[in-house]
């Protein structure tokens, strides 16, 4: 097929699509671990604990990793907005940018120059104010995430504007900064990353245990309490090693368990509003062609429906929906087939190039997606569960399978957050704005206007296909570097944990003990 | 004023590219450097070692750069970004080779890696660093533009001397500014090679980048820019007395008043137009037609009187923490690890004995 064939917008929509989703496999491990790697060093600071001394520096090794990765990809964040939908920025040009420069000025220049100082700064810094560095560069990743969904939310539900002469106009950036939908987005976006953060080290730990077992270092005694050993011969696996992994495993274990219980808690708040502000997405997400109070657990119908025509319930659950969307069980839900009309009167029939707007979202990205979610979030709650359960003897079963489970149940959370997002994002389609219902009728975008007219297809084809393609070669690298550094263990990141396999066992082995002057502590 | 508040931004946004300029610019000429006057493997990480840690703090003056000017300037953000779009993204994949390859080089078991990664790491800042001048060449000399702001005439329309320019520019500074910086920041063999790059060599590299700034303002012929000018020139010639005689820190900070003025020559001669139409100057996008409302200019303005000189100061403090010079002996032993499994780690006895008691 000729490249002018192909529609510019569908392929600038995949791009985008590919490149937050895979910015956002970084992101909510960066968010989740960070605090988690803050924890473990200021346990560290106040106790001189060796347990915490290595759980810094090991999941900090695994942090940087990943930070790295998520610091490289979200360059093409900020740049794509004017690249590839530069009539989208031109539009929103009054409001969208600020949150974004806000970002980058109050929250990366924190985040970069502080974990500068801390990668570096290990026996050069005061402990104290080396602990800090990382509390600061943590916060400014947290902030990074308010500014960028004040952003998002923006999109999703205008507020603090005024149309003068067809364009947006900022009125309020309280109203912006405190938009209800940003605040309860930003919460369960935080909350979302803890579970990916808890989840990575209960698994990562799980798999530590399970080799302990397996290379006989670990026993049980009668009852199946953990008798710790230790062997010599392989770096870093003394005594303090197993309390490293069980103590990491249980704090992942109660992080995701406690993190999910708010996930709940937010994602409800968001859904409730999410019924009143973007009614059209909620409908979709239930396949709710009419008027309604039932839930659909599981509804068919064809992939690429945008109508109603071939959705069948199979099973549905009477009065959920409207609890979910009014807090009551006899409320009846305003469906797809009722919504169009509604639409079509207050934005219209057509876009300006002439097409016929269709207001339905792709019902099976957003129905399934929202579905995906909820079912992978609230399985790596009940793993972690499980999980306490399990080791409350101190150690891991010796099954193989369980211990894969364990590795596999990393990915159940990475794969809800996508899922969300895919499902909000798609949702709101096909608005890249979406109109606020008790806003300014022509205050609205629609997707399909919102590109670059100059940018062709066959810009966009070779952009697609080398950030594409360098996006891949980069996951599976950093997915064969986070594996070799967690087969490594804590010596991975500890160096002399490997190196003199004799007096590791010593209480605070290997702890901040000052380098001499001139070598670094660390060097690239 | 009308103007002042566009005004006012069209300065910071200025600000925002010198200190990425200045900051960065030492940064992506290190990695250049890796390429060209390292002679081993210690050289090597020597050199990186000195941009460890503060690369990524560097960066972000990119980001707010591209940032503010979306808040300030979105009409100006727009065109420029989609009309350069194949140039662009070619800095983005330099970008991010870059960046990975700094975290992950030494995260390797064999010497290919390391070498693979060295070329990421050097072409990738090469590519940035010429994009970026091309992309600022470009937008103080025109683009042909339709009445939207948006490049008529191909994927390609952008393409022209003044993009090589800039290019050029951008990457001869960037290893003048970066062999200063070596010569200052380490001691030993790179120190030597980089003081030795600086004088003469700078003075080839520095030839584009004088060419730009005296281009715009011949063209311009605006009086302060004269003045910017005759600054720039004043610190080249002592950047060179400097560099010459080996006096690190004062040749750095010669060349550093360099690419102030020099910025700021080629800023005062845009203004007030930020992107020029070449095809037909009514298309120009300017300071007042370019630039975001009056309300969200006055926010911006104290978000950045809060962040910016925040940001300057904790920076300023990064500097000061790492201000030592760093030489071979400095740089520990790169550590290769075995695996903490039994099988991987070659077994003890007791190790081979899966699960016993």
């Amino acid at each position: 097929m000729h490249l002018t064939a192909l529609d510019p917008v569908l392929i600038a929509r995949w791009q985008f699509g590919i490149t937050t989703v895979y910015h956002f496999w970084m992101v909510p491990l960066t968010i989740g671990l960070g605090p988690l790697v803050a924890y473990f060093q200021i346990r560290w600071h106040r106790s001189g604990d060796a347990r915490f001394y290595r759980a810094t520096k090991f999941w900090g090794k695994l942090y940087l990793i990943n930070f790295v990765m998520g610091v490289a990809t979200g360059i093409v964040q900020e740049f794509q907005f004017g690249l590839a939908w530069a009539q989208y920025s031109r539009f929103v040009g009054n409001i969208f940018g600020a949150p974004l420069a806000m970002e980058a000025l109050l929250a990366f220049f924190l985040e970069s120059t502080f974990l500068g100082l801390w990668i570096f700064g290990w026996g050069r810094l005061p402990k104290g104010i080396h602990t800090a560095t990382l509390c600061i560069a943590v916060a400014g990743s947290i902030i990074s995430a308010y500014f960028i969904i004040v952003a998002n939310s923006w999109m999703q539900h205008p507020v603090g504007v005024t149309m003068e002469h067809g364009q947006p106009v900022m009125t309020d950036v309280w109203a912006i900064l405190s938009n209800n939908t940003a605040v309860w987005s930003f919460l369960h976006t935080i909350l979302g990353s803890l579970m990916v953060g808890g989840m990575f080290l209960l698994g990562i730990s799980w798999y530590q245990l399970w080799q302990r077992r397996k290379d006989g270092i670990d026993g049980v005694d009668a009852d199946g309490r953990v008798i710790p050993g230790e062997n010599a011969a392989i770096p870093g696996r003394d005594r303090a090693d197993h309390r490293l992994w069980l103590g990491s495993l249980r704090v992942g274990s109660v992080v995701a368990i406690v993190a999910f219980a708010f996930v709940f808690i937010t994602g409800d708040q968001q859904g409730k509003l999410m019924f009143v502000q973007q009614p059209m997405k909620m409908a979709a997400a239930e396949a709710a062609c009419d008027t309604t109070t039932d839930f659909s657990v599981l509804s068919f119908g064809a992939w690429n429906a945008e109508s109603c025509h071939s959705v069948r319930d199979v099973i549905v659950v009477p009065g959920v929906l409207s609890f979910l969307a009014n807090g009551n069980f006899d409320t009846p839900v305003k469906g797809v087939n009722q919504l169009i009309p509604i639409y079509q009167e207050r934005y219209g029939t057509h876009a300006s190039n002439g097409n016929e707007i269709n207001y339905v979202p792709l019902m099976p990205v957003t129905y399934w997606g929202f579905r995906v979610m909820i079912t992978l979030g609230g399985l790596a709650a009940f793993a972690a569960l499980v999980a306490l359960w399990l080791t409350r003897k101190g150690t891991v079963p010796r099954s193989k399978w369980v211990m894969r489970l364990a590795l596999l149940g990393i990915l159940a959370p990475f794969a809800a957050n996508s899922a969300g997002w895919v499902f909000t994002e798609m949702g709101r389609q096909p608005f890249v704005v979406a109109p606020n219902p008790t806003g300014d009728d022509k205050l609205f975008l629609l997707t399909q206007v919102a590109n670059s007219p100059s940018v062709g297809a066959g810009e966009l084809v070779f952009s697609i296909a080398s950030l594409g393609g360098l996006y891949l070669i980069l996951m599976i690298v950093e997915a064969w570097l986070i594996t070799k550094y967690v087969r490594g263990g804590a010596a991975s990141a500890i160096p002399e944990l490997g190196k003199k396999p004799d007096d590791t066992d010593a209480p605070g082995g290997g702890t901040g003990q000052k380098s001499p002057d001139d070598v670094l502590a660390f060097a690239y | 004023m009308v103007d002042f508040l566009p005004t006012l931004w069209f300065i910071l946004i200025a600000v925002l590219w010198t200190g990425y300029l200045f900051l960065e610019g030492f940064d992506l000429g290190v990695a250049m450097h890796m390429l060209l006057l390292a002679r081993d493997e210690k050289d090597r990480r020597v050199m990186l070692n000195t941009i460890g840690p503060v690369w990524d703090g560097n960066e972000v003056w990119l980001l707010t750069a591209g940032g503010a000017t979306f808040a300030a300037f979105p009409f100006w953000y727009a065109s420029l970004f989609s009309a350069l779009y194949i140039p662009l993204i070619l800095v983005l994949l330099g970008l991010i080779l870059r960046a990975v390859a700094i975290e992950y080089r030494g995260k390797g078991d064999s010497q290919r890696w390391v070498e693979l990664w060295t070329w990421c790491l050097g072409l990738g800042s090469f590519v940035a660093a010429f994009g970026v001048g091309a992309a600022l060449a470009l937008t103080s000399t025109g683009l042909p533009l339709d009445r939207n702001g948006d490049m008529i005439g191909g994927p390609f329309a952008w393409f022209n001397g003044y993009a090589v320019l800039g290019g050029l520019a951008v990457v001869g500074f960037a290893l003048v500014h970066a062999a200063d910086f070596l010569a200052l920041k380490t001691e030993g063999p790179v120190r030597e090679r980089a003081a030795a790059f600086a004088w003469p060599w700078g003075v080839v590299c520095l030839l584009p980048i004088a060419l730009w700034a005296i281009w715009v303002t011949v063209r311009a012929g605006h009086p302060i820019a004269w003045v910017t000018l005759a600054i720039g020139v004043a610190a080249v010639v002592w950047w060179a007395i400097e560099a010459r005689a080996r006096r690190e820190g004062l040749a750095f900070l010669g060349l550093g008043v360099f690419i102030v003025a020099g910025v700021a020559t080629i800023f005062e001669a845009m203004y007030p137009v930020v992107l020029p139409a070449s095809n037909n100057h009514a298309f120009d996008l300017t300071v007042t037609n370019a630039s975001a409302a009056p309300y969200t200019l006055e926010v911006m303005s104290w978000v950045a009187l809060i962040g910016v000189p925040l940001v300057l100061a904790y920076q300023a403090w990064t500097y000061w923490v790492f201000r030592k010079r760093l030489s071979g002996d400095a740089i520990p032993e790169s550590t290769p690890f075995r695996a903490a499994v039994a099988a991987a780690a070659g077994g003890s006895d007791a190790a081979s004995q899966p699960f016993a008691k």
